[in-house]
């Protein structure tokens, strides 16, 4: 029987990040895990709320706790970092019972407070298990250079989000590593990209995202990874405004981490959303293709000298 | 950063006010520096973290409330993560951005523009209407350049819904902002 987790997808999977949201479903199908969305779900919030009022923005966050616990379900995910942390701050929140009573007073359906609440990244690696993950490659991502880029707030503060490690998480670097590819030291995992200011203030935006590519590139990296649409959104929709700000010539494609396991899953780029990437990622990934092809080629002629070596060796001490 | 006057100026109301709606102590700051150490956004404000949380500390009201650090602060967490006085700094500068916005200090208006476009959104439709956000922004602030060139790229790549998807719960919604952002607007 597959596990069952209520599901909150979050507004941007139904606009800029589509492809988030479609890889998502596609890879949680395929490791036999339903997904059931919470029916009639509204906007968690997210950070324009909490700036307002944190009863508020608990309200907005915990009418969705309340349709999951009439769903009869222990435990709601989600694939976005903003979300989960709306949806995590306001059940800490309410764990105090008179703020609890502050928020139910502006429910429809009073929030009881009894739900679980995680990212699609810390059901996977928590309870799927690398080792599942592992079985269900086809297309091993070998010689893929990934730059894991977790953005700020996934798993900050530790003590509210309680999953992974505040400064070096580690948990998408499992999976990618799982899935084959090669994963790069990447200093900046949780530094912030420029989060929503990208429209009212966008050259901070340009500053903070630019110092993400650099480092991605300075590592090497064919490209990156990450869990987050507005981090996605940052790196790739804006990478042409940050190369005319920063006058530099980034073209590294900006991956979700879910799109990587279905492709390594042998999914078709097309279920994954691969096309909607703004950074066409094919150029990338035949460049990995082709590097790996030459090292390999380079590992066998080097194994065949050594043989030739060998075999020539007693050869000559015979001769001698 | 000037002299601080550490007595004429001490507000108490305000200092009071701020303990309670955050649950976190000022005083037990000893000025690290490790928060602004940490802030990616330094680079913008105007008053970096640490002197937010001095002037705090000296009841400075004005000079708080009216700072453009309190509306370009993303919340990203590095300060609260890193205080080594378990201080959650991000509360703090989440709190002191609720009474700038009650008490009228917007200084830096194309964000707070940009939040009320979004929260208008969510109002209207219970879920945000990307499209919507944007067009009510440009609406609010006459920059009709913004991103021009992006959304057709996005709606081309089938990421920018012309429509919003509603949902049947958006009076229930429209209840929760009652009480917050005034009735309807």
């Amino acid at each position: 029987m597959p596990e069952s987790y209520a599901y909150y997808p979050g507004c941007s999977g139904l606009g800029t990040s589509r492809e988030y949201e479609l890889s998502t479903r596609k890879v949680c199908q395929a490791l036999d895990l339903e997904l059931r969305e919470i029916p009639d779900w509204s906007c968690c919030g997210s950070s324009p709320a909490h700036t307002v009022d944190h009863v508020f923005s608990s309200a907005l966050a915990a009418r969705n706790l309340a349709l999951v616990e009439e769903m009869g379900l222990e435990t709601v995910i989600t694939p976005c970092p903003s979300c989960l942390t709306n949806l995590k701050v306001a059940a800490w929140r309410m764990q105090e019972e008179s703020f609890l009573q502050e928020v139910n007073q502006y429910l429809e359906q009073p929030c009881k407070n009894q739900v679980q609440v995680k990212s699609v990244l810390q059901a996977l690696v928590e309870d799927v298990s690398l080792s599942r993950i592992k079985e269900q490659v086809q297309n091993p991502l070998k010689g893929l250079k990934i730059a894991p880029y977790y953005g700020c707030i996934m798993n900050r503060p530790p003590g509210i989000m309680d999953f992974d490690d505040p400064e070096n998480p580690t948990a998408m670097d499992q999976i990618l590593k799982a899935l084959g590819a090669q994963v790069v030291d990447f200093p900046l995992k949780v530094e912030c990209c420029g989060a929503s200011y990208g429209i009212p203030r966008q050259e901070v935006v340009l500053h903070l995202s630019g110092k993400l590519l650099d480092l991605a590139r300075v590592q090497g990296a064919d490209a990156l990874a990450v869990p987050c649409p507005l981090c996605q959104m940052n790196l790739d929709m804006r990478q042409n405004q940050i190369n005319s700000f920063l006058q530099q010539d980034f073209q590294l494609p900006v991956f979700y981490y879910t799109q990587l396991m279905g492709m390594a899953f042998g999914l078709e780029h097309k279920e994954l959303g691969l096309d909607k990437l703004c950074v066409d990622p094919l150029p990338a990934l035949n460049r990995a293709k082709q590097r790996q092809a030459e090292e390999q080629e380079e590992r066998a002629r080097k194994q065949k000298q050594r043989q030739a070596n060998q075999s020539s060796a007693p050869a000559r001490s015979a001769s001698e | 950063m000037d002299p601080l006057r550490l007595d004429s100026l001490y507000d108490t109301q305000f200092v009071q006010e701020v303990k309670k709606e955050s649950g976190q102590d000022p005083a037990l700051c000893y000025q690290c520096g490790n928060c602004t150490a940490g802030c990616p956004y330094t680079f913008v404000y105007d008053l970096p973290v640490h002197q937010i949380m001095r002037l705090l500390q000296a009841g400075h009201k004005e000079r708080i409330l009216s700072s453009r650090s309190l509306w370009l602060c993303a919340t990203c967490q590095s300060c609260t993560t890193r205080c080594p006085n378990n201080i959650d700094v991000a509360q703090i500068m989440d709190v002191l951005r609720h009474m700038a916005r009650r008490q009228g200090y917007f200084t830096e208006k194309s964000v707070v523009r940009f939040q009320d476009s979004f929260l208008k959104s969510v109002k209207n439709h219970g879920r945000v209407f990307e499209l919507g956000v944007m067009l009510g922004y440009i609406l609010r602030t006459g920059r009709f350049w913004t991103d021009m060139e992006l959304g057709p790229k996005m709606a081309f790549k089938g990421k920018l819904s012309p429509k919003p998807h509603g949902i049947k719960g958006k009076q229930e919604v429209v209840k929760i902002y009652h009480k917050f952002m005034g009735g309807p607007q």
